[in-house]
């Protein structure tokens, strides 16, 4: 689904390679979550994969395929949801589609009631952002990331600004949706516990630069509930990564 | 609820103007000479009297320059923005031309474009631009510049080329800037064509508040000033009105 082959990357005002030959890969319908100390470079492998950066050697591929040159291969959901105050909450999500180009405003139309209908926001269609709560508007930025119309989501840090109890329900109503959705997800995260809860796999950024990830499969079958990360070995593979993560001289 | 709210906020303000007019005109009582300083009711008694002249020759050509040295300023301004937003280079080679334009001392200039254009309407609209064009380039740049990367980097993520950005983005975005701008400009291009006016005209309401100059009437002197400044209030009245109904969401960006 997406791999990176040997990929290096420099930022001009660094005198080192932030991502140095790095190489992994994401399997199709995974949910993987990359996570990192902050400042470690886990965004910048983001932005090397939805092309706001491009790598100075080495290859990204998407489905095969390089990804330069290629449009809509995957969704990019900010931080922040990015909402724009101009337009209603469907406007907003029937933005892709408006860039893209190639549908009716019927076709929009359509989409775009089902896309909120499957975030629980069909009422809320025609109001503005700001009267929606912090929750609200990130399941309104992801029915927007939904109708990108990839099949590969990629989400940084989406639940980062949200009060904890809201970031709770949101993980949960994230899993759902990915099941749902049949999406293949990379998620960054710097949080050990939102990871393991999310993850089918995780790959860790152990040290910086980026010359390889460490990826760990987590032993859970999905629907997953709060109360498995209970169990002893999920405990124990939280305590792994934390450990994993302070290894970093900082 | 809401009018009681609104009343009580300008209840101040109209207070203070009261204030202010009844100490000009117990000053103007007092000095009792009316071409140094006529009493705000003598100004609009005066008003009353040249209303024909003032509102069938004088307005309707300052108008037509204001209406006419806005319009250029507005497409200058603009385009002047949009293209030292789009290049890099045109910003660098424009921005400090632009800046250094405010430091020559327009009013000073004007003869000279009396001289090159004669006493017809471009001379005063050259001097109407010249003041005016500023404020709207410079407003407009930096809302430009303050659109939010992030949005840009969202919208390049969904497949969008610049002219899509600036569609899409930039312009919905520069709004509330370019209402702004519009507020500033409108005063100033009234200011700017009674000066063009007052250096060299036949009509205007510029020109002939200088005519009474030269005949000792001080009120006749102010009876067009006010005009103007009430013409001036009105237009940037309307425009909050327009921007009101526009932009709903000028404090969420």
């Amino acid at each position: 689904m997406l791999e990176f082959k040997n990929v290096c990357f420099q930022y001009d005002s660094e005198d080192f390679s932030i991502i140095d030959h790095l190489s992994f890969s994401v399997r199709h319908g995974e949910f993987v979550s990359v996570i990192g100390a902050s400042g470690c470079g886990k965004s910048t492998i983001f932005r090397l994969a939805n092309q706001l950066l491009h790598p100075d050697s080495g290859e990204i591929l998407a489905n095969g395929k390089s990804i330069t040159g290629l449009k809509s291969y995957c969704g990019y959901m900010p931080q922040h949801d990015l909402l724009f105050p101009w337009r209603t909450v469907k406007e907003n999500v029937k933005l892709p589609m408006e860039i893209a180009g190639g549908y009716t405003k019927a076709e929009m139309n359509e989409r775009a009631d089902r896309a909120l209908e499957s975030v629980g926001l069909s009422g809320w269609a025609d109001k503005a952002p700001r009267e929606l709560s912090g929750g609200m508007r990130q399941r309104a930025a992801f029915a927007r990331t939904l109708l990108t119309g990839s099949d590969l989501l990629l989400l940084d840090e989406p639940f980062s600004a949200l009060d904890y109890l809201t970031r709770l329900s949101m993980r949960e109503w994230l899993l759902e949706q990915w099941e749902k959705e049949k999406k293949t997800v990379l998620f960054i995260t710097h949080d050990v516990e939102e990871a393991v809860f999310l993850s089918s796999r995780i790959l860790v950024v152990e040290q910086t630069p980026i010359t390889k990830l460490t990826s760990i499969e987590v032993p859970a079958e999905y629907p997953r509930t709060r109360e498995e990360l209970q169990r002893p070995e999920i405990m124990e593979l939280k305590e792994r990564l934390i450990e994993m993560l302070r290894r970093e001289p900082s | 609820m809401k009018k009681r709210r609104i009343q009580n906020s300008t209840l101040p303000a109209a207070i203070l103007v009261f204030i202010l007019l009844l100490i000009w005109q117990a000053a103007a009582l007092g000095i009792d000479a009316a071409y140094i300083l006529p009493s705000p009711i003598q100004v609009l008694v005066r008003l009353w009297e040249l209303r024909k002249p003032l509102f069938t020759a004088h307005l309707p050509a300052t108008m037509s320059i204001v209406a006419i040295g806005l319009v250029i300023s507005v497409i200058l301004g603009v385009g002047l923005a949009v293209l030292m937003d789009a290049s890099e280079t045109a910003e660098k080679a424009l921005y400090p031309l632009i800046i250094a334009s405010q430091t020559i001392p327009t009013t000073a200039l004007a003869p000279l474009f009396v001289l090159w254009f004669g006493y017809s309407i471009w001379s005063k609209v050259l001097v109407t631009v010249l003041i005016t064009f500023f404020p709207i380039t410079i407003t407009l740049f930096d809302g430009f510049k303050s659109v939010k990367t992030e949005m840009e980097e969202l919208l390049f993520t969904f497949g969008a080329d610049r002219r899509l950005i600036f569609f899409h983005l930039k312009i919905p975005a520069v709004l509330p800037c370019f209402f702004s701008a519009i507020k500033m400009a409108v005063p100033l291009s009234i200011i700017g064509a009674a000066i063009g006016e007052w250096l060299g005209a036949q009509s205007g309401l510029g020109y002939f508040s200088r005519r009474m100059m030269t005949q000792l009437d001080g009120a006749g002197v102010f009876a067009p000033i006010l005009l103007l400044s009430v013409v001036a209030m009105a237009f940037v009245g309307l425009v909050t009105v327009l921007e009101k109904r526009l932009i709903h969401w000028r404090s969420d960006l």
